[in-house]
């Protein structure tokens, strides 16, 4: 680790831990975020954790960008891991079908695997959610197997419902509300991503962990979901 | 409580404040008044906190009728605002008395104008923010991010009885063509050095394609010549290139993270300036240290004392 303190913007600093992107990063990101927290206090407006950065948006009415710059370089001194598992671990079901997964053939195809492969490999493994973003509760997660990493799409959907789990590269998401979207869509989860009534809003924070588990069409209605297909939806 | 019944409206009028903090994290947008100046000022007519939640109206295309009488207060844009057909000119208080329709039309000069209320309009917060949001389905009058339809009733409850101009030496100058202060970035020494050259000495014109998430600016195509990057952070101003070359300056309701270089950011008043241009409108960049731009920014707030 190198930590690197660069200019965003007039109150925003950034924070650069890592280079690449990796699970080992979490535990320091987690750390690194808390200190933050702790020592710009109520200066502090927003902090925007991602894979290997940390954008500090602070009250420039209070502080000057080097009070800031001294603040986060204190927050530095002696990091240490934050060892402890801090984050939830949420099991969001997914019905894997190819009538709201449409990639699901594609990556098979891609992989040379078969369909119920691609799906047993995609949940029989833990994910970490390193950030969020794109969207409220849009929780970037990883890391996929390398066999089921698959470029975004070329031509991004104009619309993509709400629930959706996709793929992009060695990453893996459900989009929370109806949007845009290029991920490759293997199924759908009826779990509520952002709610607006729920402490903490999001169901998935920086930290936590993930797991993915296949249930039938019964079982997804059963839970409130939509199988609305996604081009009838279009 | 005053009411205020909407008689037209447009996609573009939404009601807005500062916007949304403290919850960047969780992939929320900030969302708020794109010209936050004329938005501080419409609400400092009244005597109001600065950032009470007043209608952004972009473009005209607006109009309300006073169910009772009303004191309102009007700056930013000049989009041919009108009572009852009569000339209402910018950047002061007025009484609509009930009965009276105030309207705006079309844009003279600028393209946001902000209409505040004593205490400001009514509004659920949402996420601690009456911003509307539409894509995010958060803010607005029912905090569900609808914009603001015909129909639908606005009300207040604070009590002003201000009648004032923002004193002309204060208002903002929007026709100022002076270039717009761009604090740099940490990728600015991975773009070429005719890329270099181009950003801060040739003009950049507005593109159509331009909305409350970003506008996109036309001219030499510049050229990134560092590492792909991975998604971080991205501020207010922003200043990012995709690959083909031109510019996006990121405004209010951008996306909380993203992965294209920039060039750096554009300071807040910058941005306010850059949120009253309109497509075809041409604008400069000068590069500012940030420690200058902060006190430019702190001198500026004093303002509205």
């Amino acid at each position: 680790m190198n930590p690197m303190i660069e200019v965003v913007a007039l109150d925003c600093l950034m924070l650069r831990l890592f280079d690449d992107i990796a699970e080992a990063n979490m535990p320091w990101m987690l750390a690194a975020s808390e200190r933050l927290r702790a020592v710009f206090g109520e200066q502090l407006i927003d902090l925007v954790p991602s894979y290997t950065t940390l954008m500090v948006h602070y009250d420039l009415t209070v502080l000057s960008p080097n009070q800031a710059r001294q603040l986060i370089a204190e927050a530095l001194i002696d990091l240490s891991p934050n060892a402890r598992r801090s984050g939830q671990c949420h099991v969001l079901p997914v019905w894997y079908d190819v009538s709201v997964g449409p990639e699901l053939r594609l990556l098979a195809e891609r992989s040379g695997l078969a369909l119920e492969e691609v799906i047993r490999r995609h949940s029989g493994r833990e994910y970490q959610v390193f950030a969020l973003g794109f969207a409220p509760g849009f929780a970037f997660m990883g890391l996929v197997e390398e066999i089921l990493a698959a470029p975004r799409l070329n031509t991004p959907r104009k619309k993509v419902a709400a629930g959706s789990v996709g793929i992009a590269e060695r990453q893996t998401a459900a989009y929370p509300v109806v949007s845009p979207g290029g991920w490759n869509l293997i199924g759908r989860t009826p779990a509520k991503l952002f709610d607006r009534n729920r402490d903490g809003y999001s169901l998935m924070q920086p930290g936590d962990t993930v797991r993915f588990e296949a249930v039938s069409h019964a079982e997804f209605i059963n839970l409130g979901g939509d199988d609305t297909p996604l081009e009838a939806q279009a | 409580m005053s009411r205020l019944t909407i008689e037209a409206s447009t996609p573009l009028c939404l009601l807005q404040d500062a916007g949304r903090f403290g919850v960047r994290h969780l992939g929320v947008t900030q969302g708020g008044a794109a010209d936050w100046c004329s938005m501080s000022w419409a609400n400092w007519l009244l005597g109001n906190n600065l950032d009470a939640t007043v209608i952004e109206i972009t473009l005209g295309g607006f109009a309300v009728v006073a169910e009772e009488e009303c004191w309102l207060a009007l700056a930013g844009a000049d989009l041919g605002a009108r009572i009852d057909g009569q000339p209402l000119a910018p950047w002061r208080s007025f009484k609509l008395g009930k009965g009276q329709t105030l309207q705006l039309t079309q844009p003279l000069l600028g393209a946001r104008s902000y209409l505040a209320a004593p205490g400001g309009f009514d509004a659920p917060k949402v996420l601690g923010s009456s911003a509307t949001v539409v894509r995010e389905e958060l803010g607005g009058l029912d905090g569900t991010g609808l914009p603001l339809a015909k129909g639908a009733t606005l009300s207040y409850r604070g009590e002003s009885l201000l009648l004032r101009e923002v004193p002309s030496a204060l208002r903002p100058d929007l026709k100022a063509n002076a270039p717009l202060d761009l604090v740099l970035g940490a990728q600015i020494g991975q773009f070429s050095g005719q890329s270099l050259f181009d950003v801060f000495n040739t003009a950049w014109t507005l593109d159509s394609r331009a909305d409350r998430m970003g506008i996109r600016l036309l001219g030499s195509v510049l050229h990134y010549q560092g590492q792909p990057m991975i998604s971080e952070g991205i501020p207010l101003g922003a200043v990012q290139v995709p690959p083909d070359g031109q510019p996006i300056v990121l405004l209010n309701d951008r996306q909380t993270i993203g992965g294209y270089p920039r060039l750096g950011a554009l300071t807040p008043l910058a941005l306010a300036r850059l949120a009253q241009c309109l497509p075809g409108d041409r604008v400069r960049f000068t590069p500012v240290m940030q420690e200058r731009a902060w006190h430019d920014h702190i001198n500026y707030l004093k303002s509205y004392l």
